[in-house]
């Protein structure tokens, strides 16, 4: 008896072994994109002036309409206050926008999802995203409430990406070996990749719903993980100038770093004029930043810009 | 044109990637603005102290005072290295119509011939000046008028806040000092938007309307937060101020603001990024006003 429970013993520290290995390899090589240097980093542009030049009126609202966003943000009744405020604000610029929440609120519709983990929810989300909509949007983003983001800005970003090619697009941070979109900063998904992602969902080895690694990851990298799998590598969002477009912080905290850092520079030296998310905003900042993105303007600067979006219907913020 | 340069991420490593040059990529077409500014000149003059120069008045000048056709910062000591003008006085509350005085004769003294329109604000004011200049366009400098946040108790034709800014035409100002110069005006009290606001009505300055064409204020008390998230009918003061009828939320704030007060120095740079940065690409915006406005040197209802 004692020499089987022995091997017993053995045999399960030797699979335990094996499991924390076959992981670390795991980690190390995968996906297709990898070039042959080690440290790497994708940075993905927004389209410049030879881009966007001479259309027609007819030409940039086809253009437009060809950009059809979906957008999910994660919400638990705990986030009630900002999830009122992303419905009353910035929401209205998606296509269409819905609200995943952990379970149902008396106060609003929306798709419940049943879980507390954000993991969970996050993969819950996107496989009914992908199932109900994948013919009708060709871009998936995704936020938490306390994101607010310039839908158009995003479009505009997006102009001359294809959705069929694989794209995972944000705020980029480096973990080891691992580059993966911060969902602070929201995340962005290409038809492509989210159809990618909703096939290695079905995979438990290599993207398991519940403790598939020694340490838990939070849900942007666990993201990352599965994305990798498939082939789909993160990329960081930059402006022309190189300035972040996606922000994990707050205008008015950014504004604090620069005054600290580079107070000659503050302003040009910080955020990108065609920003498209800012994080960390309680519900009167999302209110406040509605007024100042879409209302309050210096008279007389215009604009040749290729594409056309119209004031959305039933709205009086914007 | 291309070409390479290594930037270095906030990670550990350096790497390069190839981009276009800074085109502006949004193509913007600045010759209304540019327009405006030479035909709509305006003297701006920040009201400080030695004890906000760093902390304050430095904020306003990198950022809406550089928008001015000409900026002056006034405080009671003279300081060539900010620069500001000393308007020998003492400091405090009870100086500031003292302060307000000398500055008006200081700059119809040294500056009447370099702009049109004679602005005052507090270095807690943040200025949106193109959106002064539309407002201002389609009236004559020549016309004794001033424009701003539109108080109405205790002067029959009301008087501006000083707070928000308040902006005289050129024969505003000439007449403000004419009437210290015959003592139809004196210091009446240390108050100084009402006791300016007295003079002004006395000299015939007509106090105007500067809501914008959809009746919604452009000059504001306060900072943005507070008129488009409070129900400010229900504040204590405010209804027994504000001239006009108080609009709420959205209608509370007009697209083409010209003021806000109480705004702390981060916020200024945050209101100049907002205003003159940050932008929803291909937006066409609900209020889109054309240059050319009514005539409103006369008085609309209400």
């Amino acid at each position: 008896m004692i020499s089987e429970s022995s091997s017993f013993v053995k045999g399960m520290m030797l699979g335990g072994l094996f499991c924390v290995f076959v992981t670390f390899i795991g980690h190390n090589k995968m996906g297709h994109g990898t070039k042959a240097h080690h440290h790497e980093h994708h940075h993905i542009q927004a389209p410049n002036k030879e881009d966007v030049s001479n259309l027609s009126e007819g030409e940039r609202m086809e253009l437009s309409h060809s950009i059809r966003v979906y957008c999910i943000i994660l919400v638990k009744p705990k986030d009630l206050g900002n999830w009122a405020a992303v419905k009353e604000t910035w929401s209205k610029h998606c296509d269409k926008a819905e609200f995943y929440s952990s379970e149902s609120v008396k106060v609003f519709d929306s798709i419940v999802l049943n879980t507390n983990e954000m993991w969970v929810m996050m993969r819950k989300a996107y496989k009914l995203a992908y199932e109900r909509y994948q013919d009708e949007y060709n871009w998936f983003f995704l936020a938490h409430p306390t994101t607010f983001a310039v839908i158009e800005n995003l479009k505009y970003f997006l102009l001359k990406k294809d959705a069929s090619q694989p794209f995972y697009i944000g705020h980029t941070v480096k973990s080891g070996e691992l580059e993966y979109v911060d969902g602070d900063g929201g995340i962005v998904l290409s038809i492509e990749s989210l159809k990618r992602l909703s096939k290695i969902f079905e995979d438990p080895d290599r993207c398991p719903e519940q403790g598939g690694l020694i340490w838990k990851l939070s849900e942007d990298k666990q993201l990352a993980v599965c994305l990798k799998y498939t082939g789909v590598l993160a990329e960081n969002a930059e402006d022309s100038e190189g300035k972040d477009v996606f922000n994990t912080k707050s205008v008015g905290s950014l504004i604090k770093e620069a005054m600290a850092n580079h107070p000659q520079q503050v302003v040009e030296g910080s955020c990108s004029d065609m920003a498209i998310t800012f994080n960390g905003l309680a519900p009167n900042h999302m209110h406040v930043m509605m007024y100042g993105v879409y209302r309050l303007r210096a008279y007389g600067h215009n604009f040749k810009d290729a594409l056309v979006f119209l004031p959305p219907a039933g709205s009086d913020n914007d | 044109i291309t070409h390479t340069h290594t930037h270095t991420h906030t990670h550990t490593h350096t790497h390069t990637h190839t981009h276009f040059l800074g085109q502006d990529p949004y193509r913007e077409d600045n010759t209304t603005a540019a327009e405006l500014y030479s035909k709509v000149r305006i003297l701006c003059w920040v009201m400080t102290g030695p004890s906000n120069l760093e902390t304050k008045a430095r904020h306003v000048q990198a950022t809406w005072a550089r928008h001015c056709n000409v900026a002056l910062f006034m405080s009671s000591v003279r300081d060539d290295g900010f620069p500001t003008v000393g308007l020998d006085v003492k400091e405090g509350r009870d100086q500031l119509y003292w302060k307000t005085i000398r500055a008006f004769h200081y700059v119809h003294q040294h500056h009447l011939e370099q702009a049109d329109w004679f602005l005052k604000a507090d270095d807690d004011t943040f200025v949106v000046l193109d959106n002064l200049r539309w407002l201002l366009a389609n009236h004559t400098p020549e016309a004794p008028v001033y424009f701003g946040k539109r108080f109405k108790p205790f002067v029959k034709q009301g008087y501006m806040s000083g707070g928000a800014g308040y902006v005289l035409s050129k024969e505003a100002l000439r007449r403000f000092v004419e009437g210290f110069r015959t003592q139809v005006c004196t210091h009446t009290s240390p108050v100084e938007d009402l006791a300016l606001g007295l003079c002004m009505e006395k000299m015939g300055v007509q106090a105007g309307d500067s809501r914008d064409t959809e009746g919604r204020e452009t000059f504001h008390p306060f900072p943005p937060e507070r008129h488009l998230m409070e129900n400010l009918q229900r504040d204590y003061y405010y209804p027994t101020y504000s001239f006009y009828p108080i609009l709420l939320g959205a209608q509370s704030c007009s697209d083409l603001s010209v003021s806000f007060h109480y705004v702390s120095p981060e916020e200024m740079y945050v209101l100049e990024y907002m205003s003159r940065h940050l932008r929803p690409y291909g937006y066409r915006p609900r209020y889109q006003p054309a240059l050319t406005v009514w005539n409103r040197t006369e008085p609309r209802d209400g």
